[in-house]
């Protein structure tokens, strides 16, 4: 990524004064290598797909159990038509973001207390690293019994795995903001807000970005077990629905189309990254 | 005789530690006056910073009195060892980061840090980031930070130790005759004695932790001008240097 923006401003600044033949040279060979590993990741995937296929079709495999990549481009296609693609990715697709959100609001309140109140900090830092290890699968039967089997068992459980990790990493950051700029602000005249919101938000920005890219695989974690336990729809419930039943075409192809979830949201982040740092 | 804008008396402070107490300042007493420039040296961890802390107010002395004469308490300038200028923020918005965090920022506020921004050589920086500066413009840039606040009073926390030998001699030069010129009482803590003879009209020499003053020396140099590099050619120049060094070097005996 770096490598790319610095690569970019070498060539701007290129273009003004004179391109020489070293620098077309290396920037062809940069190039070229990229162009190849590009090829090299499609080309595994592809080959992965084909073996698959093959195996499936000169009965390698069982493909009862195994399925093949045509059943799962069939079984996608029936999905689509009969509309139980949208509402079963829907909700799941809903449950994250709600729970997602969720977690970065409690996460950056309880963080910013934690800055401001030392005594705080030092009171809560042992529960939050024992809820924090704490396997939070263990939690779910807890929330079934508590709020019911639901989307707000699903969205707690969503919440439960991600927030403490969250909070505790972000308490972490805010902590390592430049003292002596804190110093300077107080020198200025501004008070201990003043210096959260003119130099530790600010400072931590980076560190909010890669604790929300963290947190929204994470949140997807916890949906999932969460619809495991306690869904009549999703992405989570049908691959147990799926698997009770033995029809493992539902259960590959909902694991397939989790796969182009997480990378959907993974990347929709890093977007977001990438225009505000732009925009700065 | 004027009237002191500073007045330390019996000044004392400690750090205390689990491992036990760290006595920094010892007995200190002395005068400030206005539109002096005054240096304070000493051997390293003889609590000089600490003396910086207590003036400007972020520690209060365990013993003692520091008074101060000053139109209001917010008129005092403290510049730090780094420049700490924000990388996510221009050098305008920089320069302006006080009277934003005082709630004073008018449009004449802005003009004023504008045309210091100008003087002093930094104009066309205005709307970079402070990465694309040099080490020197950098301290110039928070030097005008300090200045946008109109401070009477200027406390200066070994503001060059972070700059190369050559812009630290052109920059501590510069804002010499920075404050100078705009008539600021300062004072500048530094273990540059060179540094120390040529910007200031005193010397205070503080003893080793903790620290105590061990002797006043008042500054007078046949300059040729006003700029601290012709300080430094001055014939009396060396007379002070050795003096100074057999003072501090006691210290470390």
């Amino acid at each position: 990524m770096n490598m790319n923006n610095a690569l970019k401003e070498c060539s701007t600044n290129e273009s003004i004064t004179e391109i020489s033949e070293m620098q077309t040279e290396f920037m062809k060979k940069h190039k070229r290598h990229h162009h190849r590993i590009t090829f090299f990741r499609l080309f595994i995937l592809v080959a992965f797909l084909l073996v698959w296929e093959f195996c499936a079709k000169t009965e390698l495999i069982d493909s009862f159990f195994f399925s093949s990549p045509s059943m799962i481009i069939d079984y996608f296609l029936e999905m689509i038509t009969n509309g139980s693609f949208f509402s079963h990715t829907g909700i799941t697709l809903l449950e994250t973001l709600l729970s997602f959100f969720f977690i970065s609001i409690f996460s950056l309140i309880c963080a910013t207390c934690l800055w401001f109140s030392k005594t705080a900090s030092e009171l809560f830092e042992p529960y939050l690293v024992v809820l924090n290890s704490l396997p939070k699968s263990a939690l779910a039967p807890l929330f079934i019994v508590w709020l019911g089997a639901g989307m707000t068992t699903i969205i707690v459980a969503g919440i439960s795995v991600a927030l403490f990790g969250s909070i505790i990493s972000l308490a972490t950051g805010f902590k390592q903001a430049d003292s002596e700029k804190i110093k300077l602000i107080k020198t200025l005249g501004g008070s201990r807000m003043t210096a959260f919101i003119k130099v530790v938000l600010p400072s931590c920005i980076p560190n909010i970005f890669s604790n929300m890219k963290v947190n929204i695989g994470l949140s997807l974690v916890g949906v999932i077990i969460g619809e495991f336990l306690a869904g009549r729809r999703g992405l989570g419930y049908l691959i147990i629905y799926g698997s009770q039943v033995f029809r493992l075409n539902m259960v590959i192809t909902s694991i397939m189309i989790l796969c182009a979830i997480a990378m959907l949201l993974y990347q929709s982040l890093q977007w977001a990254e990438h225009y505000y740092l732009k925009k700065k | 005789m004027n009237k002191p804008v500073l007045d330390c008396k019996h000044i004392s402070f400690s750090y205390h530690t689990l491992s036990g107490e760290t006595k920094a300042l010892k007995d200190i007493s002395f005068s400030i006056f206005p539109g002096e420039f005054v240096s304070i040296v000493g051997p390293s961890g003889c609590g000089k910073s600490t003396l910086l802390s207590l003036i400007s107010g972020l520690e209060k002395p365990q013993s003692g009195e520091i008074s101060l004469h000053l139109e209001d308490k917010k008129s005092i300038g403290y510049m730090l060892q780094q420049d700490h200028l924000f990388e996510w923020r221009t050098i305008k918005d920089n320069v302006l980061l006080g009277p934003e965090i005082n709630h004073t920022l008018t449009k004449e506020k802005e003009n004023y840090a504008l045309s210091l921004l100008e003087e002093y050589g930094l104009f066309q920086f205005v709307n970079k980031k402070p990465s694309e500066l040099s080490g020197g413009m950098r301290q110039r840039a928070a030097l005008i930070r300090t200045m946008v606040m109109s401070p009477s009073l200027l406390l200066l926390d070994e503001p060059f130790s972070a700059l190369d030998f050559q812009t630290r001699l052109s920059v501590s030069s510069d804002i010499g005759a920075i404050i100078k010129k705009s008539n600021i009482t300062a004072i500048l803590i530094t273990h540059d004695l060179a540094e120390a003879i040529s910007l200031s009209d005193r010397i205070i020499v503080l003893s080793k932790r903790p620290g105590e003053v061990k002797k006043e020396i008042k500054i007078k140099l046949s300059k040729t001008d006003e700029t601290a590099l012709s300080a430094r050619s001055a014939p009396e120049f060396n007379d002070y240097f050795n003096l100074l060094w057999k003072e501090i070097s006691d210290e470390y005996e």
